[in-house]
């Protein structure tokens, strides 16, 4: 059985912005895409900054992938798999998410 | 082989120029330059002359410095006139005594302007228009007269009319012929120019010949004309014609000309060997050159004679061919041009005349018999059309279609009728300042270059006279287009707009979120480049609080968190400090929060104080503490007013003229949170000393005795750019109104992340088309920029002030939204009592040493 970890509430998320929740350890990025309940989460450490800033990107679509870019240097990364857009070799953790009640909740299972 | 000595005779614009070619020139280091002036200043723009009287200073018409002679190994003598020339022995001889041998000679020794003999001529308050001492004589005659007389009605007359005009002087202008301009125009167009001229309250007098200037009753002079009449004045400027200053060649049995000039072969040799002469001393044909652009053809031809003859030892390749005499400019605001044959004496010539009195502009087209050929033109009025008849004339070309419909306004919807730019060849002169071909401009254009400002750096075409700005820009975008590049201004994926057309679209619909102007003009879901991109578009024009729920997600790294993120994600913190002005209170506020924090903490160029290392949850905290301390937040995270840097002015300072302290911070208060297509930076300097560099910021402002000079489109950092002199004498009204217009303007006009200066070499007409804007409110929207700008004013708000005081904002200042914890990527030492980032090696041995614990 899967454990969820309660992020936050649903309307804690301005919708087209990011937040970076702590779950099981990890740095997470989470984004509310639009102002529904489609919600991404990848890892918050951009790997070309070397930094955790992901969260703090603006929110986008190329073509349509739903993207982020990074805020120090502005690679782009799929919300929906973590691959980097710039890069064929580069992707960051990825991690599902619901939403249950109005709650945010993310899991940590392996995925990447 | 030794260097091999040119020696050049005066150091006006073409000598210069050919001095410039030299040094330049790959085979450089195979001569040595001399050159002597009788001034006592290197070369300056004599063309632009008449601005001195609007504010610009010796500095800003020179062409070249010392440290540049200097740096090209060029040795200059100023104040030192060549006397004799020996062409025997090469040796010429200066006023000083000294000797100086020569390999070859050239004269640029220029022209003198011409004094009609008459009687009274020589007193003190008659003076000519030719040096800047000439002008530094006229501003001081000036300041002790009340009327003033010009005479001579040509081109030079007329700009040295607009000189005692704007010295406040009540001006006539005593012409000998029937009409103004009479070399240039014809009767209709010379009739028009003299209307123009006298509404603008400059008197003109045609056909009247002086005979003497006795003393006035009224005036301090009475000229008598021959026909009886006369006219009082305090002072006369004679304009009447140049003369080549032939002396020297004269004296030392250099052939002249029956009526003056030194004579020369198409290589611009004179008679004696290894002597050669340029520019307006030169008689070739039996004709003196009196423009710059032959003088600096006959330059280029006498740098590439030497060149090949000494060095290559070649056939020359080049030979001056005489040139076109054509002209445009704009003389007391009045645009006027000239184009070949206007005087219709070719055989069999046909014209054809448009005349509008009321809105006051007059065309004449010359064509050939045929009328396939277009000879020549005179515009007055509007010369729009001159790029095209120029190139029509020059290049030989069949008129395309019916020659009335060149000079004939366009009807309705009707586009007027151009020359398309492919129809001219390759080897048509565009630039003739420069002697730019289209040709030039066609392989800058194949070598990358795809913007105006590219193009100009790459040719200089355009950056002369600006005359032929549309039509570099039009042959830039032909090729451009031919070399299959698309020319895609779109600014992303989400909207095929510009962000000119974007700007557009949200201010004439009213739009106030990225949601209406994505629907209604986009598709997608935005990215990293529209969305900051609308957003600032949309604070320019709205100015909400950027952190508003739907604006939010427009917000770019910095905006989105009011802070300027560095390199590991924490931020650095800018309180502004207006005029760069501080109390000691505040300064100890600042510290003591930098101490609290443990912020690294830097003086910034913009005269204020840096706090870096600051933590999202820790900036919230920082900001309560210096808003308590009376601070403001200093925008130095957005696209927005920067910094108003200043001098500390007539307050303090022994030398200041105005209150440049004041000025800034009223300033800074006045634009702080405009946000704009890049950031903008300014300064106030309280005298010309400068100290503030407000001549290398967007905006700058300098104090002089007769008010505010006010400076554009500067640029330090990157690409260094001077900028421009907009206006002087300005009260603190006028400036304030100019500066919201440029702002608004330019806001409204700019590409995304064009700073002031790139805009401005990009303008299509540049400063004078953005002076018409601002000053002369040529589009008409003038009240609206000041109504635009005047909102923004008016609803400024500190940013932190509003986020410190909204608890679900605060909500976003933590790291994790779920736990207190701080991020654990952060690694710090300390270097020089303060601490920064840890390198990537530092970070291997801190965690290694945090292991072992």
């Amino acid at each position: 059985m899967t454990d969820w970890t309660n992020v936050c509430a649903l309307s804690d998320l301005v919708p087209d912005t990011g937040v970076c929740a702590l779950v099981e350890g990890k740095q997470v990025a989470v984004f509310r895409y639009g102002d529904g309940e489609t919600i991404y989460a990848i890892s918050n450490y951009d790997p070309f900054g070397k930094a955790n800033v992901l969260s703090r990107g603006i929110v986008g679509s190329i073509g349509e992938r739903p993207v982020v870019a990074s805020p120090l240097y502005k690679q782009h990364f799929d919300l929906s798999n973590g691959e980097c857009l710039e890069d064929d070799n580069v992707s960051v953790e990825y991690f599902p998410v619901r939403v249950e009640n109005g709650v945010v909740q993310i899991t940590s299972a392996v995925t990447a | 082989m030794s260097k091999k000595r040119i020696i050049v005779v005066g150091n006006g614009m073409v000598g210069h120029n050919f001095l410039a070619t030299m040094a330049e020139s790959e085979h450089a280091s195979e001569f040595e330059l001399i050159t002597f002036s009788e001034e006592p200043r290197l070369a300056y723009d004599r063309v632009q002359l008449s601005k001195y009287f609007s504010g610009a200073t010796a500095d800003d018409l020179a062409l070249t410095t010392e440290a540049e002679y200097d740096d090209s190994g060029i040795t200059y003598l100023k104040n030192e006139k060549v006397v004799s020339i020996d062409a025997d022995s090469k040796t010429i001889t200066t006023s000083s005594g000294r000797i100086e041998g020569y390999d070859k000679l050239i004269l640029a020794t220029g022209s003198y302007p011409f004094v009609p003999p008459i009687p009274g001529k020589d007193q003190e308050h008659c003076l000519v228009y030719r040096t800047i001492e000439d002008l530094e004589d006229i501003t001081a005659s000036a300041k002790v007269s009340k009327t003033g007389v010009v005479v001579g009605g040509g081109l030079l007359g007329l700009e040295a009319a607009n000189a005692l005009k704007a010295a406040g002087l009540e001006t006539h202008v005593v012409e000998f012929a029937p009409r103004l301009m009479a070399v240039q125009l014809d009767e209709g167009g010379g009739k028009l120019l003299r209307r123009k001229i006298e509404a603008l309250g400059v008197s003109v007098h045609t056909e009247k010949n002086t005979t003497e200037i006795v003393a006035g009753e009224e005036c301090r002079y009475r000229m008598n004309f021959a026909d009886g009449s006369f006219l009082e004045t305090d002072m006369i400027l004679f304009s009447a014609g140049i003369r080549p200053q032939d002396e020297l060649a004269r004296e030392f049995g250099i052939d002249i000309g029956p009526r003056g000039g030194i004579v020369v072969n198409d290589y611009c040799q004179t008679s004696a060997e290894d002597i050669y002469a340029i520019g307006e001393c030169a008689l070739w044909g039996g004709m003196i050159y009196g423009l710059v652009a032959p003088g600096y053809q006959m330059a280029k031809v006498v740098a590439n004679h030497i060149t090949d003859t000494l060095v290559k030892l070649e056939t020359p390749a080049l030979s001056f061919e005489g040139a076109d005499m054509s002209t445009k400019l704009k003389l007391l605001g009045v645009d006027v041009a000239s184009i070949g044959d206007a005087h219709a004496r070719t055989a069999g010539a046909q014209s054809f005349v448009f005349s509008d009195d009321i809105e006051e502009v007059y065309k004449r087209l010359i064509v050939s018999a045929d009328g396939k050929k277009l000879l020549g033109a005179v515009l007055v009025g509007d010369t729009e059309a001159y790029g095209t008849l120029l190139q029509l004339m020059l290049n030989d070309m069949d008129i395309p279609g019916n020659p009335a419909s060149l000079i004939l306004p366009a009807m309705g919807d009707e586009e007027p009728v151009g020359l398309g730019v492919s129809a001219l060849p390759d080897t048509a002169q565009i630039c003739s300042c420069f002697d730019v071909s289209k040709g030039d401009i066609a392989a800058a254009v194949q070598g990358g270059c795809c913007t105006m400002g590219d193009v100009k750096d790459a040719t200089k075409a355009a950056t002369g006279c600006g005359g032929c700005a549309a039509l570099t820009k039009q042959v830039m975008d032909a090729e451009l287009e031919s070399l299959g590049v698309e020319v895609n201004n779109d600014i992303c994926e989400h909207f095929a707009y510009t962000r000119v057309e974007l700007a557009d679209i949200i201010r004439v619909k009213g739009y106030s979120t990225f949601k209406e102007v994505v629907e209604g003009h986009g598709k997608g879901h935005g990215c990293e480049i529209c969305k900051p991109t609308i957003g600032s578009i949309l604070a320019s024009f709205n100015n909400e609080y950027v952190l508003k729920d739907d604006l939010m997600p427009l917000q770019d790294t910095n905006d989105i968190f009011l802070g300027n993120m560095q390199k590991d994600g924490t931020y650095s913190v800018v309180p502004r400090v207006p005029g760069g002005e501080i109390t000691p209170d505040k300064l100890i506020a600042i510290g003591e929060v930098a101490k609290e924090f443990d912020l690294y903490t830097k003086i910034t160029g913009g005269q204020r104080i840096d706090l870096f290392g600051a933590q999202l949850h820790e900036l919230p905290k920082i900001w309560e503490k210096l808003i308590a301390a009376g601070l403001e937040t200093g925008h130095a995270y957005g696209k927005s007013l920067r910094t108003v840097k200043s001098c500390v002015g007539s307050t303090w300072c022994r030398y200041g003229v105005l209150d440049s302290v004041s000025m800034a911070i009223a300033l800074e208060n006045r634009y702080k949170g405009l946000r704009s297509p890049h950031k903008i930076k300014f300064a106030v300097s309280g005298c010309t000393r400068e100290c503030a560099e407000a001549q290398s910021k967007d905006i700058g402002v300098i104090a002089t005795e007769t008010g505010w000079s006010l400076y554009v489109c500067g640029n330090g950092g990157m690409r260094p750019r001077h900028a421009d002199l907009f206006a002087t004498e300005l009260d603190d009204d006028t400036l304030i109104k100019y500066i919201d217009r440029v702002l608004m303007f330019y806001v409204r006009t700019a590409d995304k992340l064009q700073r002031t200066s790139v805009w401005m070499e990009n303008l299509e007409g540049g400063l004078d088309y953005l002076k018409e804007v601002v000053i002369d409110d040529k589009l008409g929207v003038c009240d609206e920029l000041e109504n635009d700008m005047t909102r923004v004013v008016s609803t400024y708000q500190c940013e932190w002030k509003t986020t410190v005081e909204s608890p679900e904002k605060l909500k976003r200042f933590s790291h994790f939204i779920n736990a207190a914890e701080e991020d654990n990527n952060l690694l710090y030492v300390r270097e020089r009592g303060q601490r920064r980032p840890a390198t990537e090696l530092e970070r291997i041995e801190l965690v290694e040493l945090n292991e072992k614990r």
